[in-house]
């Protein structure tokens, strides 16, 4: 079970969390202008990479905030965590340096 | 000879006599014993049958590595199977043997009690050898909160019977598995109860130590084989003389020390020490070793007299733990065996004889011969080194094949002595150098461990899942209630009256409410208030109809959709005021909604001002449906104006109802004349009971789900759930009049016009008939274009998603999902039945009051 730093209570065990996908897949300003393909994109693709991984979760059964993580998908070990709407950390950084 | 007591010598405590029974005869042991040692000084030497070949089996280890001595524990509490190292000896024990697969005794036994309890620790250390006190002794020495734990009785590396400063010592505490972050599950067994510890760790140390490993020879399952190191401690630690005439073979540096057996009465009869070429080539006896067969470097055969082998086939570190959370291995030479190349996560450490301090060794894994198929490898499976061989014959040449061809290494002992021996004989096999592949991998738990254990007290029904009630439950207790499940919540299905059954009942109390009123506990609906200036433009982004333009003290039924354009959720909107409004969803899908709304408030509208909060439990919602619920209400007592101008239909009004404030809607589920009133939820049980006293006279019976279900199918109305699976859009259901398209953006619009979502075919609601006014169509019974079935695949048209009798109509009828169904209405279809199939009519989902004149009174 991971250990999870919610940023705004702490570190605690993931049966709290719930995972919320890729990060920073904004929601279309203007979904209409979007082609059936663009549209499609949006609803149905997602990244899927081995090492670093930007992540939305939430502490569901805690301050019920969501936030932000950086995730080692080969590893499991979460990097980082932050509020929504922060980027404190350049995932180029982490890309390469993570042990397979 | 068989194994005995020596006088003196061992850990257990003689003063303190023990009384165990085993294959229905009694036997002494003492407090210390193991089963096992328990057993081998009661001279028992089979103490199972093998599982597939039926051989003798007695004892090969004193640890958690036995592949052999398997029992099942009857009494004081009931253990499927368990291996005899591993029980420790109480009074009043009663075991019998038990080849390696457990069994379930038909009637519900007792289980050992248990508790969970959770620990946070700086360091955590597995294991109590040198290396591991050592660790600890450190560790605590910094001002850390340590704990070791040591599967065995007492620790391994201190002859004090105490750990170090500081340190929280657990004995007979088994790590199960380690997960990640420093997450470690420990079994704690008691003399009363086991104890499931949760750990987290900053830093686990495994100093779990070494497996000896065995050698395989010919019959060298026969009771009387033992491993070298198991030999030992009997001796040592229980005062248990396992033979008395040995035969010690070896591959590696260390043999028995011989003063214990000397001091013991027991002799060396015989070394061979393979590094000389010299090997145990066979065994005879009768239950157990008599001769042992020895082999020379030149091929000499001698026998000798003996009563017990003594096996040194080297060290294998315990790395169960350490491969199970990403650790790697790499072959070492000197050891001929695998150890850890420095892999793994941050804070897994691995010291001592688990990372490889061990005594050089050499790769020596059975000793040749014509015939190997009673050279055992994985004595727990009955599998030889013939059968691997056999595997790879078969042109296996991955581990992991063999161990799911023989299945090696998937009985209870995991392959502890088993899985790099198998392993080497593959490598060798393919001519492939020693240590190419290595051993399966374990998993999780290291030990067998009972749900019950895992448990702890959260047992039954109440603590599996919450059970929800609503504040009325006690009075549907009272009237007879049948309940229901519903998500966690517990519903009256139905109410019969004496030995009714439930078609009669559900008959019953749906012709109470198209005749006269009937009253339904709707508390469990979910509630959520949506507050903030923003909540209008907000709702009108969740909601596929506009909730910004909803009157205050109206209240208008709205669709959720899916980002895909599927239905989500459904339920009504009432708006309290200008900035506030009370929302209801299905009673399954409140926490997903409030989940929802609060996702896309914190992640993609943060600058929206709304604040979310579930009232589900703080109301209770009384439903009184039906032509004369006007009367019932008026007569249950309010000072609310009750008449359609005053108070119409899709409208709220706050008054007081039976003398508490409440607040009353007009919707309707069943198309009846229906007043929903809310009150605080501990007012429910004296508004529930002061309808019933008013509704007297009325004949006003309480109704279950399942008469509501019957009524708003009639209707035509779908429940979010049943009728739809996440795979339809608002026009498959009919209700395409529900989505504003003028309104600007919600959750789902764009995909309302995705070409899959528009295409001609979809599958859509609508009402099935049955020719026969008897049949009852099972739900989820496929619906067919032909009256007979053809070769498969036949081509369904759909399926049927709820079924009724209906009191009202006179016969029953369905509501299905079929493809092109709006144009299929008035044509016949079949239904595959399992002994046929029936013509059914598709018609309008709406079968009761189309013109909705009923629900006004």
């Amino acid at each position: 079970m991971l250990l999870i730093r919610c940023p705004w209570c702490g570190a605690r065990d993931e049966i709290e969390f719930r995972y919320g996908g890729q990060a920073q897949v904004a929601y279309p300003a203007d979904p209409e202008a979007l082609s059936d393909e663009e549209w499609a994109d949006y609803l149905f693709m997602r990244d899927n990479p081995k090492g670093p991984f930007r992540e939305r979760w939430v502490h569901a059964a805690g301050c019920r905030r969501w936030f932000q993580a950086l995730r080692d998908t080969s590893t499991h070990r979460l990097i980082a965590t932050y509020p929504i709407g922060e980027e404190p950390i350049s995932l180029a950084r982490f890309r390469g340096t993570e042990r397979a | 000879m068989s194994g005995r007591r020596l006088d003196a010598g061992g850990r257990i405590d003689r003063s303190r006599p023990i009384r165990f029974t085993f294959d229905g005869r009694g036997y002494d042991g003492f407090e210390g014993d193991t089963l096992a040692s328990a057993l081998l000084a009661n001279g028992v030497d089979v103490v199972c049958r093998s599982p597939i070949l039926g051989r003798p089996r007695g004892v090969v280890s004193a640890g958690v590595e036995e592949p052999s001595a398997f029992v099942e524990v009857a009494e004081p509490w009931f253990e499927p199977v368990v291996a005899a190292p591993m029980v420790n000896l109480i009074d009043g024990l009663v075991a019998s043997g038990r080849p390696g697969v457990g069994r379930l005794p038909a009637q519900t036994h007792r289980t050992k009690p248990s508790v969970t309890r959770n620990r946070h620790v700086e360091t955590l250390v597995i294991g109590s050898g040198g290396k591991g006190l050592e660790v600890a002794r450190t560790a605590a020495a910094r001002g850390e909160r340590v704990l070791l734990v040591e599967r065995e009785p007492y620790l391994a590396g201190s002859g004090l019977g105490r750990g170090p400063e500081g340190v929280e010592v657990l004995v007979d505490a088994t790590a199960l598995g380690v997960y990640d972050d420093g997450y470690v599950v420990v079994l704690h067994r008691g003399p009363e109860h086991d104890t499931v510890w949760h750990i987290r760790a900053a830093r686990v140390v495994l100093a779990t130590g070494a497996f000896e490993r065995p050698i395989a020879f010919a019959d060298n399952d026969r009771p009387g084989v033992m491993l070298n190191a198991a030999v030992g401690r009997y001796i040592r630690d229980f005062g248990v003389l396992p033979g008395a005439r040995i035969v010690a073979f070896g591959a590696n540096v260390t043999v028995l020390e011989t003063h214990d057996l000397r001091r013991a009465g027991a002799e060396i009869v015989a070394t061979a020490d393979v590094r000389e070429g010299w090997a145990v080539a066979g065994t005879e006896g009768e239950t157990r070793v008599e001769a042992v067969h020895l082999v020379g470097p030149g091929g000499e055969r001698r026998t000798v007299e003996a009563d017990l082998v003594a096996v040194a086939g080297g060290w294998n570190p315990a790395l169960q733990l350490y491969r199970a959370i990403g650790g790697g291995l790499r072959y070492d030479d000197d050891l001929a065996t695998f150890v850890p190349d420095g892999s793994g996560p941050p804070w897994l450490e691995v010291v001592g004889a688990a990372a490889g301090d061990l005594p050089p060794s050499v790769a020596y894994w059975y000793t040749p011969a014509e015939d190997l198929s009673r050279h055992f490898v994985d004595l727990q499976r009955d599998q030889t080194v013939a059968d691997v061989l056999a595997a790879v014959d078969g042109g296996l040449r991955s581990v992991e094949h063999v161990k799911r061809a023989t299945y090696i290494g998937t009985a209870i002992d995991q392959g502890r002595t088993s899985g790099t021996m198998t392993a080497e004989i593959v490598n060798v096999a393919l001519g492939w150098e020693l240590g190419a592949q290595g051993p399966t991998n374990a998993r999780p738990p290291f030990v067998p461990v009972s749900f019950a254990a895992l448990a702890g007290l959260d047992r039954g029904p109440e603590l599996l899942d919450p059970v929800r009630r609503s504040p009325m439950h006690a009075a549907h207790v009272e009237r007879g209630a049948v309940f229901e499940d519903v998500g966690q919540w517990k519903r009256p299905r139905y109410f019969p009256h004496g030995d009714e059954d439930m078609q009669a009942a559900v008959a019953r109390e749906c012709l109470a409410v198209r005749d006269g009123a009937g009253v339904l506990d709707a508390s469990t609906l979910g509630k959520i208030e949506v507050v903030g200036p923003d909540a209008p433009a907000f709702l009108d982004r969740m909601y596929t109809n506009r909730m910004s333009n909803l009157a205050v003290g109206s209240i208008r039924y709205g669709l959720m959709l899916g980002l895909d354009g599927m239905v989500f959720d459904d339920g009504v909107a009432m708006r309290l005021a200008e900035d506030r409004y009370l929302v209801t969803t299905t009673t399954g899908g409140a926490a997903a909604v409030l989940d929802r709304f609060e996702e896309w408030l914190q992640t993609e509208w943060p600058e929206l001002r709304v604040y979310c909060t579930s009232v589900t439990e703080q109301w209770a919602v009384i439903a009184v449906g039906g032509p004369k619920a006007r009367a019932v209400l008026a007569d249950v007592g309010t000072d609310l104006d009750l008449l359609n101008d005053a108070f119409p239909f899709m409208t709220f009004r706050d008054g007081v109802v039976a003398g508490v404030a409440a607040r009353v809607c007009r919707v309707s589920f069943t198309g009846e004349l229906s007043y929903e009133i809310h009150v605080p939820s501990w007012d429910g049980p004296h508004v529930w009971e002061a309808v019933f006293a008013a509704g007297e006279m009325f004949g006003v019976e309480p109704y279950g789900t399942e008469a509501m279900h019957v009524l708003r199918a009639e209707k035509g109305f779908v429940i979010v759930g049943q009728d739809t699976d996440g795979t339809a859009t608002p026009d498959d259901l009919g209700m395409g009049w529900i989505v504003n398209p003028s309104k600007g953006d919600f959750l789902g619009k764009r995909s309302l016009v995705r070409p899959d979502s528009v295409r001609s075919g979809r599958k859509q609601l609508v009402g099935i008939v049955p020719h026969d006014p008897d049949l009852l169509l099972p739900e989820g019974t496929q619906l067919i274009r032909s009256s007979t079935i053809g070769a498969p695949p036949v081509p369904m048209l759909g399926h049927v998603t709820s079924s009724y009798r209906s009191a009202a109509l006179g016969w029953t009828f369905a509501l299905a999902m079929v493809e092109g169904g709006r144009e299929l209405r008035g044509r016949t279809i079949h239904a595959a039945l399992a002994g046929g199939t029936a013509p059914v009519d598709v018609t309008d989902p709406v079968f009761y009051d189309a013109e909705g004149a009923r629900r006004d009174g």
